[in-house]
């Protein structure tokens, strides 16, 4: 039942790819056949991911499709069910939210086509990722949600930038592509087979299964954007559509995280702890620089793609961290960091997809992609300010918003290390939760910014103040998401419930301690060791409010008056006096100096006494160390290797003829 | 845990609410007299707070919902982070409710509003608070949370009330993770509740203010939450330093005679640290902002050698 509804998802969002072809100036296909397709598709998705989560058992089908050897088999077990969900939830929200966002593109030559088809194939691609139980399916539906989303990041590619970070995305999804099929190679030829059931039983030599983890890791996470393989994420994310952003952003990279867990703790099976150690020290390391990069962004869809970053690096912390646990032999507390680690993998799905949307409402509204040029927009946009605030809050791991009960179960899973036999390890996981609080105070600051920048303060720009109301639509997917991130926060037990599922079938084990005194306590070991109760905590707040406000609030008229903000007798106040997003981000880029590749100038004109400036220009450019340490060096080989080889090509027929009697000649020697 | 113990929690709520007030001014005290000065009588806060609350609020014209409903959550989320503290009871059915971690994630709460309403009517000076206050207490949090994590591996527990009970039981035992942790617990609570050498709460000096230059367009009773806020964190982290590290005299059971016991200790310790902290703002100066990362590097440092000190040292302990 449940993977029936799974491939109802699939083929309604085949269908929505395929009326979208129509919509060729008709921007009414896309709005009113093609999305409401979508929805339907995130719906059933979400419908049969959460029944596939809660119902336990597996269960198996073929397809009548691929190779006469080799049929496609499709799976849907607790793993699949949970990624499934999170796919659903945001493409059902981006269904509601996109034909109130397409609008925009009424006017104007925007292939829509295009738009429409691939964002159906992208949607497709990644539900049939996650339900392929054979590698050749797999790497099939992979390269389907690879390529379709390369049209998306490439839609409005009137723009070199644009095509330049669609070229880099398409390379690294083909490098990452291929270090994941190598990874299923040395799977395949040990279990026999192409499919997952044989790669499951077979034992592989503890060098192989390192050999077959190495390459899963640096392919699952390039794509998922682990530093220091992430420069092409920030910039190909921001780039594409605010509800593909959303897609990519909030889905697309768990998407990755599933075929890591899978390969890693399903398919490999015997985990080892120097496996966890690597990726708890990568994951700790993606944190940190990311929200780091982040807050020196501008941009408002770039910041939120670094931010990515870092909550990628908390989710593989967190698994490290099971992986280290259960290679030791410690499997109940391999469960807790796998739950805490799986359960933000879900939050962040919601959270950052209501950011991307809420920042794609922004720009639609303002026609300004640059935070400097906003400002202010709480009061013109409430709707879409309340929604964007309970995103940052929950990004920023705020009590009791559902990014700080994932984070507290991390922090918990953190702290059993003690249990650990080596002192080492013992001492490096308090270090990288440390590391983690240090991420989580910096996303703090971060989302302040984001938000004080955007919402808060006067208008930085005419588009800015003139910026007025959202489609219903709009304000109904930002809802929706933003309910949810209220509602995971407040009951965080529903999800760490039905995630114990996953970690019995991954680990053999589940927190059997943490739900058991009611929905309202979070007990991760013991209820004397640790707990949070995080609908309490919400009762707490309401009710010492509603107290103050009772007792403090004077009854009448008279209680506000409103004035012009003290402006220290110099003259009216304006919005360039304000602090701006460079300004804010200033002590951090400081103190943490090193981390970036900081390009600042000054030129100072002074009239001639010199006492008088009459010209003033700040030039500042905050970059990536990993581009110039990487990503062009290899680049640079590449061309220099391109120029050696291309020596072969004389243009002289007989070297060409003699090409050929040389190899003939090699091949037969090779052959006899 | 029975109605007793909720009410007691509740009682204990509002006697910390109430008494927040008192530190303050006892601190202040000791320094005028210290500095040779005339002090203020120690009812002088709860009068201002009164003459605040019936003042007629003045709001800027750009002023934001968000900006007159930060002042009550920031006061609604300190009081919480306050009744989940054992201030003279360990017996307290509210510390189950946030742990110590928790508790880091209410004053980020307080933080994230605070610096929010900075920002929003637009003007220079809110910024900058907002933009130090984030940046500084961002590089507090991890010394903050390593002293949680020493502490927690020597309790097996980050509940407040286990770990002030374990601490309690196990006597006077010096035990050198402890003491690090204490010295990085202090830095930590001196930068946390802006006092000298971090931020000065006596100033308004542009180039040095952090926190007032986050409250300076509050007024009435929006700014005396926002003042009796700051006062309860700075009550919190007194009480998590003498609690914690020296829980002598708090009361493990729920007896009239126990508890009289545990809030005149309280009282005394609270006096002590009071006079202590009194001394250090005289000792001191105050420093650069951009010397404050060192400060909260050694913070961290201290932390990170308690850890490493329990690990190598006390394992078996």
């Amino acid at each position: 039942m449940a993977l029936n509804l799974a491939l109802a998802a699939v083929l309604a969002a085949l269908a929505s790819a395929i009326v979208s072809l129509a919509a060729h100036r008709r921007i009414g296909v896309l709005k009113w056949l093609s999305f409401p397709l979508l929805g339907l598709s995130g719906l059933a998705a979400a419908v049969a991911g959460g029944m596939a989560l809660a119902g336990g058992d597996a269960q198996v089908a073929q397809l009548p499709l691929g190779l006469p050897w080799l049929p496609w088999q499709v799976r849907l077990d607790v793993l699949a069910g949970l990624f499934l969900l999170i796919i659903g939830i945001v493409t059902f929200a981006v269904g509601i939210f996109g034909p109130g966002y397409v609008s925009e593109y009424e006017h104007g030559d925007h292939p829509l086509v295009q738009l429409g088809f691939f964002t159906g194939l992208f949607i497709a691609g990644m539900q049939l990722v996650v339900l392929a139980n054979d590698a050749f399916m797999f790497m099939i539906a992979w390269e389907l949600m690879s390529l379709s989303s390369y049209f998306l990041v490439v839609f409005h590619h009137e723009q070199a930038a644009n095509r330049r970070a669609g070229f880099l995305y398409l390379l690294m999804a083909h490098v990452g592509g291929l270090t994941i099929l190598l990874g299923y190679g040395v799977l395949a030829t040990f279990g026999g087979g192409f499919d997952f059931d044989a790669m499951r039983v077979v034992e592989l030599t503890p060098l192989w299964a390192s050999v077959a983890f190495a390459l899963a890791f640096i392919g699952f996470g390039m794509k998922a954007g682990l530093v220091p393989l992430h420069a092409w994420l920030p910039e190909a994310h921001p780039v594409a559509p605010s509800h593909i952003s959303a897609l990519m952003s909030g889905v697309m990279l768990k998407v990755a995280v599933y075929g890591f867990v899978r390969v890693t703790f399903d398919l490999i099976g015997e985990v080892q702890w120097g496996w966890g150690v690597t990726a708890l020290l990568v994951g700790s390391v993606s944190a940190l620089l990311g929200i780091l990069y982040a807050m020196q962004q501008n941009d408002l869809k770039r910041l939120l793609a670094y931010s990515s970053i870092e909550n990628v690096g908390v989710i593989f912390l967190g698994l490290g961290m099971a992986m280290v646990f259960m290679g030791t032999g410690h499997e109940g507390l391999g469960a807790i960091a796998l739950i805490a680690a799986l359960f933000h993998a879900f939050n962040h799905a919601l959270f950052k997809s209501l950011l991307f949307l809420g920042a794609g409402n922004v720009i639609q509204r303002t026609h300004e992609q640059n935070m400097e040029r906003m400002g202010g927009l709480l009061t013109r946009l409430p709707y879409t300010g309340v929604f964007f605030l309970i995103g940052s809050m929950s990004i920023a791991s705020l009590p009791p918003f559902n990014g700080f009960a994932s984070e507290w179960l991390t922090f918990q899973a953190a702290l059993q290390a003690v249990a650990l036999e080596n002192g080492v390890l013992r001492i490096v996981i308090p270090f990288t939760a440390a590391m983690l609080a240090l991420t989580g105070a910096l996303s703090v600051a971060c989302f302040v910014k984001a938000y004080g920048v955007v919402f808060l303060g006067q208008p930085r720009s005419r588009r800015a103040r003139h910026a007025r109301a959202t489609a219903w639509g709009m304000r109904g997917a930002q809802g929706m998401l933003a309910l949810f991130c209220l509602l995971a926060g407040v009951f965080p037990n529903v999800m760490v419930g039905l995630l114990g599922n996953v970690s019995q079938l991954l680990t053999g084990a589940r927190m059997a301690s943490a739900t058991q005194h009611g929905w309202l306590w979070l007990t991760p070991v013991s209820s004397t060791e640790a707990s949070y109760s995080a609908p309490l905590v919400l009762i707490g707040i309401l009710l010492a409010w509603w107290l103050i406000w009772q007792l403090l609030h004077p009854r009448g008229a008279r209680s506000v008056r409103r004035g012009k903000t003290w402006d220290c007798g110099f003259g009216p106040l304006n919005a360039r006096m304000q602090y701006t997003g460079t300004s804010f981000a200033m002590p951090l880029r400081r103190i943490f100096s090193p981390v970036w590749r900081i390009d600042e100038k000054v030129e100072r004109q002074s009239e001639a006494e010199g006492l008088r400036v009459s010209r003033l220009s700040h030039q500042l450019q905050v970059s990536d160390h990993s581009w110039y340490a990487l990503y062009e060096p290899i680049g640079r080989l590449v061309l220099v290797a391109a120029r050696r080889i291309a020596r072969l090509q004389q243009g002289n027929i007989r070297v060409y003829i003699a090409y050929s009697f040389f190899t003939l000649l090699v091949l037969l020697w090779l052959i006899s | 845990m029975t109605w007793a113990g909720w009410l007691l929690a509740l009682l204990q709520a509002a006697l910390f609410v109430a008494a927040a007030p008192l530190l303050t001014i006892w601190v202040k005290r000791n320094k005028c007299w210290l500095q040779n000065r005339r002090s203020p009588s120690l009812l002088q806060p709860y009068r201002d707070l009164a003459k605040l609350f019936r003042k007629q609020v003045v709001l800027s014209e750009n002023a934001s919902p968000l900006f007159r409903s930060a002042p009550y959550i920031v006061f609604a989320v300190t009081v919480l982070a306050a009744a989940t503290i054992p201030l003279i009871s360990t017996q307290l059915p509210t510390t189950a409710i946030a742990d110590m971690i928790v508790l880091v994630g209410f004053l980020a709460v307080v933080r994230f509003f605070l610096a929010l309403a900075g920002m929003d009517v637009g003007t220079a000076f809110g910024g900058m608070g907002a933009s130090r206050e984030v940046s500084l207490s961002a590089l507090a949090e991890p010394a903050l949370l390593m002293v949680i994590f020493t502490l927690a591996m020597s309790a097996q527990s980050t509940n407040l009330a286990s770990t002030v009970q374990y601490l309690h039981d196990a006597g006077l035992v010096l035990r050198p993770s402890l003491l690090f942790a204490l010295f990085g617990l202090l830095l930590v609570a001196v930068a946390e509740s802006g006092r000298i050498p971090v931020d000065n709460p006596a100033t308004h000096l542009e180039l040095t203010m952090v926190h007032e230059a986050m409250i300076l367009e509050y007024s009435g009773r929006h700014l005396a939450l926002m003042e009796w806020a700051a006062q309860l964190k700075l009550m919190i982290f007194g009480v998590l330093i003498v609690n914690i590290f020296f829980p002598w005299g708090v009361a493990t059971e729920l007896s009239a005679a126990a508890l009289l016991i545990g809030l005149v200790a309280v009282l005394v310790k609270l006096a002590l640290i009071g006079v202590v902290l009194a001394f250090a703002e005289t000792a001191l100066a105050k420093m650069r902002v951009f010397m404050v990362p060192q400060f909260l590097n050694l913070a961290f440092l201290l932390a990170l050698l308690g850890a490493l000190s329990h690990v190598i040292l006390e394992v078996d302990i």
